[in-house]
């Protein structure tokens, strides 16, 4: 690539910090993108990544630093700014209007006058031009994560850009419509456009980008060159030090283990216009295993969530059952005493209420389960009992925290992950289910959760693992099903299963699975 | 005949208050703000209208005042709101509680006073035609302004890049600050117009309807407007029809109330008998009928909970400060 | 050309938690002297009128006591409900259906004199309140229908209501056709605290809910459960507890509370019903619950001072001749300085000057476009 170094870089950042409270977001990051490159921004969650591009966006203001664009100063106070300039952007979070159409959202970021009309025609010809079809009258809610992504690209692509950032695109994508975005990436390259490529996949990043800047703690800690390294290497370098591989003993006497959470002909309606009916999901987890749910975000696995957990009840009772009861009418609480125990995918504002106290957040889910201890007479709370219990969690998980009781919202991602996970592993629960257990997490602390939830498995619990994270799930799972488009296939063991495997079952490549795979399954248990 | 022209004209006269201030409280909800404070900018409008008109002897500054002072009182809404992010319910609530005392002061010299009315529109030759002569063209400049309102924001909502902006914004205001869209700029831009709707709405009040000044006039007018706001799902043309079916229930208890029931002494049982039965009703029950009402409709929007959620504007009534 | 930006802080400031109700009193002071100066009255004087006068005096202080209780029984109310984020505004209609319960005994049975009246008719005061405070709990419950609109639009109703009881039914037939009901019997009456003043039981009462609601609110599940689903509804519900039944448990708590008002009112400064029982207790509380932060404790003291705004208003009337109308105004005033001392707790307050001209490039770039 020294094609590259000769030539002026189109845009060069040095000494750009940026500073949140006492938390020093990014600590004089400097950087270069050639013409025609794909560079990597590698980096682990919290490193600096976002805050990065935000400045480079506009969305953020930098404190201190300079930005300069075809080798001359810029001040970039706003995306307007950004995009006069040149500089597009992918949103790893979509920067999309629901209850708009896709051509609207399009024309919202163009600024140009333009009928929708004729931005609708422009959108749909180029769409089809880069492979990613496109219907601009369909309304955002009503779409796919992938189709989203594809509106954001094309949106992008219509300002004519001359660097395109994109944030983490991959993490909401199969492995091949990965492939697809690959090859259209490719195809900007060798027009001559340059892009950032955000990501924490290192197989992905090695496969396609030709520079890399790695981040860690908010500071540049090495330029490479990705081709060169291997993902090992990468990984020190993003990491500071080598992460434990998680261990996972083999699984032992599965045959004559009980199945402790059993899903039977599980059918859910929408619930809201935008939600994803659930239909005839067939799953049980035995005790001793994990069982991961692979699936791109958005096809039913909350809806799942919420109807294994009681926070929505079931008409039919026997369609879910823990330990043998039919639970379909009990409410969370009543399925937590019979021994199960729950982490959703929000860890602000669903698993923990950021503006209380970690002590205050053990409550949250245990005030029934362990009343006698933390609850005394009269419904008076008991303060030591709790404040002792959420000090014992915060040391087993090792909780990392500013002050000794702190508000969930101070913790960064990954502590207060811990902190909800270990808050239910303290329970010890027969039947445990997480949604995204390490999703934003850093590597450390998402390994020190995967280990911990399969030696939960281990003692006799049967854990249930829904991840959009299909390395995660190839690490701890026993055997996986994938969900797609509000249906569930069948279990696959993971010896047998490969990332196309599962990939292609993502897709929903094999229509009608789930029914196939379970139509016998009704007549037996009734 | 004439006696239900007369009848469509009040009705009209009623209406037209409801209907204004519901339009700009559209906009601004359409922009994710909701201002509880319509009643409280409604009665500040009132008053100053009636207060400039009674010192310059002209309703039209009347009506130009009510609209600056709207304007004013919905700013110091949109400063505590937007600048300073604080709670749009509890500001919108003391907006209300705020202009419903200082109009009552400001007011107290002008109880009893004969007000400025505004002139109905008369066009020779077309306001003199039988039945529609009356009806279409000689009512008031407001009821026109307040017609030409609701095509004119459903024309700006729908059919505008501004518009469509506005919207994007009570979608989603992350989504839109990251585009770079100005959410701040643009939804003080939306109160102020719901003020200056609000202001006219009750300028209305005291310079057509009862162009005199009585405290705490609005009388839950404000708090109607905006139930029409969810009653019509936001959008405009359901708002008119909304404020209509609210202005003739409002009329017709009024109407109900003032009947000489010996006029249908002649009639026939079937109408004599109901008519008889709602007189026998005490007054404050028919009275209470706008209000009811407001609560009866209510329930039958939000029992549709599809509507309901597929158009309210998602980010209504969430604070929102920008990360810079 | 300044702009005001918010810079979150990372923890809610204490400090500013405490100072925020000090300081909105403050600038409601120098609002109302600069407004007491537009209106040509010495600003002095007529603070001193408002603020002080109405406490120099023991018979005053009686006084005070019998307009802040209300207020603060209805606040302790409403703080839980809006802890909650239910937004019951129709504190007023509860008011107002609580004092139209309570006195049906008195009113209907003049001659029942036991012990048991005044227990049975402050329990049925309750009742009435609570009730009338379900059906907005039940249509949001029930239909998902806003509160704010319907708890509202039921003020209205009760106003009417309580028009149509003293007019037509329960008017005393030896009144001289004045719209009210006969006078309560003695036994049917509040018993006044001291010799030294009018005040009554209702101010005993309105501090023991206060400290009850405060214990339930910091040291039990049950205001745990509160916090929780008022701060984050999805939190909430993953821990088992239902937004429903809270609607239940806030409205019928506060209406509750607030019927306890009315009747304690109707029973104690009034003794009979009439048209007009309340000069807007129901709203006035609203800026009360605010002004205590939501804390039953601080809203002791903030009953205490909006209270103050009502005596005040009426003695400002008589020894200045301004209207007794800017009570309103002092107390609309204070609830926006309130919650805009509020943003204080959560944000710092930067100023940005206009450092260049407008958010641009450099000019060098500008050539280029």
């Amino acid at each position: 690539m020294n094609l590259h170094e000769g030539a002026a870089n189109l845009l060069e950042v040095r000494g750009l910090t940026k500073i949140f409270g006492s938390l020093k977001a990014c600590d004089s990051i400097d950087l270069g993108i050639a013409r025609g490159e794909i560079h990597a921004l590698l980096g682990e969650n919290g490193a600096g990544k976002s805050t990065l591009v935000k400045m480079l966006f506009g969305s953020l203001e930098p404190h201190s630093g300079e930005i300069l664009w075809n080798g001359q100063p810029v001040r970039i106070t706003s995306p307007g700014i950004a995009k006069k300039l040149g500089i597009g952007m992918v949103f790893q979070h979509f920067s999309l209007f629901e209850a708009l159409t896709a051509a609207e959202n399009i024309a919202l970021s163009l600024n140009d006058g333009a009928p929708i009309s004729t931005i609708a025609a422009k959108a749909r010809a180029l769409s089809y031009s880069y492979g990613l079809p496109l219907d601009p009258d369909a309304l955002v809610g009503d779409l796919s994560v992938g189709e989203r992504q594809r509106i954001e690209i094309i949106r992008c692509l219509l300002q004519t850009p001359d660097l395109i950032i994109l944030d983490e695109p991959t993490s909401v994508l199969t492995p091949q419509e990965a492939d697809k975005l690959f090859e259209t990436l490719e195809r900007l390259r060798s027009e001559g456009k340059s892009i950032l490529y955000i990501s924490h996949r290192l197989e992905e990043v090695k496969r396609m980008c030709d520079r890399a800047t790695v981040l860690r703690h908010g500071k540049v800690v090495g330029h490479c060159n990705p081709r060169e390294e291997t993902a090992s290497s990468l990984a020190r370098m993003m990491v500071g030090s080598e992460v434990r591989a998680v261990e996972r003993p083999p699984a032992e006497g599965m045959d004559k283990a009980e199945s402790l959470l059993e899903i039977v002909n599980l059918n859910r309606k929408p619930a809201t216009p935008f939600s994803i009916p659930l239909r005839n999901i067939n799953l049980s987890v035995r005790a001793g295993e994990v069982v991961g749910i692979a699936g791109v975000a958005g096809n039913g696995q909350g809806e799942f969530f919420e109807a294994v957990s009681g926070e929505v009840l079931q008409q039919d009772k026997a369609s879910v059952r823990i330990r043998g009861r039919q639970v379909g009418g009990l409410d969370i609480t009543g399925r937590r005493l019979l021994g199960a125990a729950f982490v959703p995918e929000e860890r602000l504002g669903h698993g923990a209420a950021p503006r209380m106290k970690l002590s205050e957040n053990l409550l949250l889910s245990r005030h029934a389960t362990d009343g006698k201890a933390f609850v005394g007479t009269a419904g008076m709370i008991d303060g030591k009992a709790i404040y002792s219990a959420a000090q014992r969690i915060i040391e087993v998980m090792d909780v990392r925290k500013s002050a000794p009781d702190p508000e969930a919202a101070s913790l960064s991602g990954g502590n207060l992950q811990k902190f909800i996970v270990g808050r239910e592993l303290d329970r010890k629960p027969s039947v445990m289910v997480v949604n995204q257990p390490t999703w934003g997490v850093d590597a450390g602390a998402a390994a020190h959760i995967r280990q911990a939830l399969i030696e939960l498995a281990r003692n006799g619990s049967a854990v249930l693992v829904i991840s959009q994270d299909l390395d995660e799930l190839f690490e701890i799972s026993d055997s996986i099903a994938v969900m797609h488009n509000g249906e569930l296939s069948a279990r696959i063991p993971i010896a047998e299963a490969t990332y196309e495997k599962i990939g292609l079952l993502m897709g929903g490549a094999e229509p009608g699975h789930a029914a196939t795979a379970h139509d016998a399954e009704p007549a037996e248990v009734a | 005949m004439d006696i239900w022209v007369s009848i469509l004209l009040t009705i009209a006269t009623a209406a037209t208050p409801l209907l204004i201030a519901a339009i700009g409280e559209l906009v601004a909800e359409r922009a994710g703000v909701l201002n509880l404070g319509v009643e409280g900018m409604m009665i500040m409008g009132a008053v100053g209208g009636f207060g400039a008109g009674y010192l310059t002897g002209s309703p039209w500054i009347g009506v130009l005042a009510a609209i600056v002072i709207g304007v004013l009182f919905s700013l110091l809404f949109a400063f505590m709101t937007l600048t300073l992010a604080t709670n749009q319910v509890a500001t919108g609530l003391s907006l209300t509680i705020l202009g419903l005392g200082l109009s009552g002061m400001l007011g107290t010299s002008f109880v009893g006073l004969p007000g400025q009315r505004l002139p109905n529109l008369d066009i020779p030759g077309l306001t003199s035609l039988p039945v529609v002569g009356r009806l279409l063209f000689g009512q008031d400049p407001i009821f026109y302004l307040s017609i030409a309102l609701v095509i004119a924001v459903t024309w700006f909502l729908f059919r505008s890049r501004t518009g469509l902006t506005m919207r994007a914004i009570g979608d989603s205001h992350t989504s839109a600050h990251a585009l770079g869209i100005s959410v701040i700029g643009y939804r003080y831009l939306a109160v102020m117009f719901g003020g200056a709707c609000a202001g006219l709405a009750g300028a209305h009040l005291s310079l057509v309807y009862t162009p005199q000044w009585v405290e705490n006039m609005s009388a839950g007018r404000g708090w109607i407007a905006l139930a029409l706001v969810v009653f019509a799902s936001w959008r405009p043309w359901r708002v008119l029809a909304g404020a209509y079916i609210f202005g003739a229930i409002w009329i017709g208890q009024l109407h109900v109330q003032a009947i000489d029931l010996s006029s249908f002494a002649s009639s026939s049982w079937f109408i004599y008998q109901p008519i008889a039965l709602i007189k026998s009703l005490p007054s404050q029950f028919l009275s209470s009928l706008p209000y009811l009402a407001t609560i009866v409709v209510l329930v039958l929007i939000s029992r549709n909970k599809r509507l309901t959620m597929m158009n309210t504007p998602a980010s209504l009534a969430q604070p929102f400060v920008p990360e810079r | 050309m300044m702009r005001i930006e918010l810079v979150k802080r990372p923890q809610r400031s204490a400090l500013f938690s405490m100072l925020s109700p000090f300081i909105a009193f403050a600038l409601t002071l120098i609002a109302g002297a600069i407004m007491f100066a537009m209106l040509g009255v010495n600003p002095a004087k007529a603070l001193y009128a408002y603020f002080i006068s109405p406490l120099t005096e023991v018979w005053q202080l009686h006084e005070l006591a019998i307009k802040a209780a209300p207020l603060i029984m209805i606040a302790v109310g409403l703080s839980v409900c809006f802890r909650a984020n239910i937004w019951n505004i129709g504190a007023e209609g509860q008011f107002t259906i609580g004092a139209i319960a309570g006195s049906l005994l008195p009113v209907l049975y003049p001659d029942l004199q036991g012990a048991y009246l005044l227990p049975l008719m402050l329990l049925m005061g309750m009742i009435g309140g609570a009730a009338y405070a379900s059906v907005p709990a039940l249509l949001k419950a029930r239909f998902n229908t806003n509160e704010i609109l319907t708890s509202l639009m039921l003020v209205y109703v009760s106003q009417l209501f309580l028009d149509w009881v003293v007019r037509g039914p329960w008017r005393d037939p030896m009144g001289y056709n004045f719209p009210q009901t006969v006078q309560f019997s003695s036994a049917a009456r509040l018993p006044e605290l001291l010799d030294s003043g009018r005040a009554n039981l209702g101010f005993i009462f309105s501090i023991v809910a206060a400290v009850l609601v405060w214990l339930m609110m910091s040291r039990m599940l049950k205001g745990f459960e509160v916090r929780v689903l008022g701060s984050s509804p999805r939190a909430g519900r993953f821990a088992g507890f239902s937004i429903r039944r809270m609607a239940f448990f806030a409205f019928m708590l506060s209406g509750a509370l607030a019927g306890l008002a009315g009747i304690s009112e109707v029973s104690g400064a009034i003794g009979r019903l009439q048209p007009v029982i309340s000069p807007g207790y129901g709203f006035a509380a609203i800026i009360v619950a605010f002004l205590g932060r939501l804390n039953p404790l601080g809203i002791i003291a903030a009953g205490l001072v909006l209270g103050l705004t009502y005596l005040g208003g009426e003695a400002a009337q008589s020894s200045l001749g301004v209207s007794d109308k800017l009570a309103r105004v002092f107390q609309g005033m204070l609830l926006f300085f309130v919650l805009g001392c509020d943003t204080l707790i959560h944000y710092r307050i930067r100023f940005v000057g206009r450092k260049a001209p407008a958010p641009e490039m450099v000019p060098a770039q500008e050539g280029a476009h």
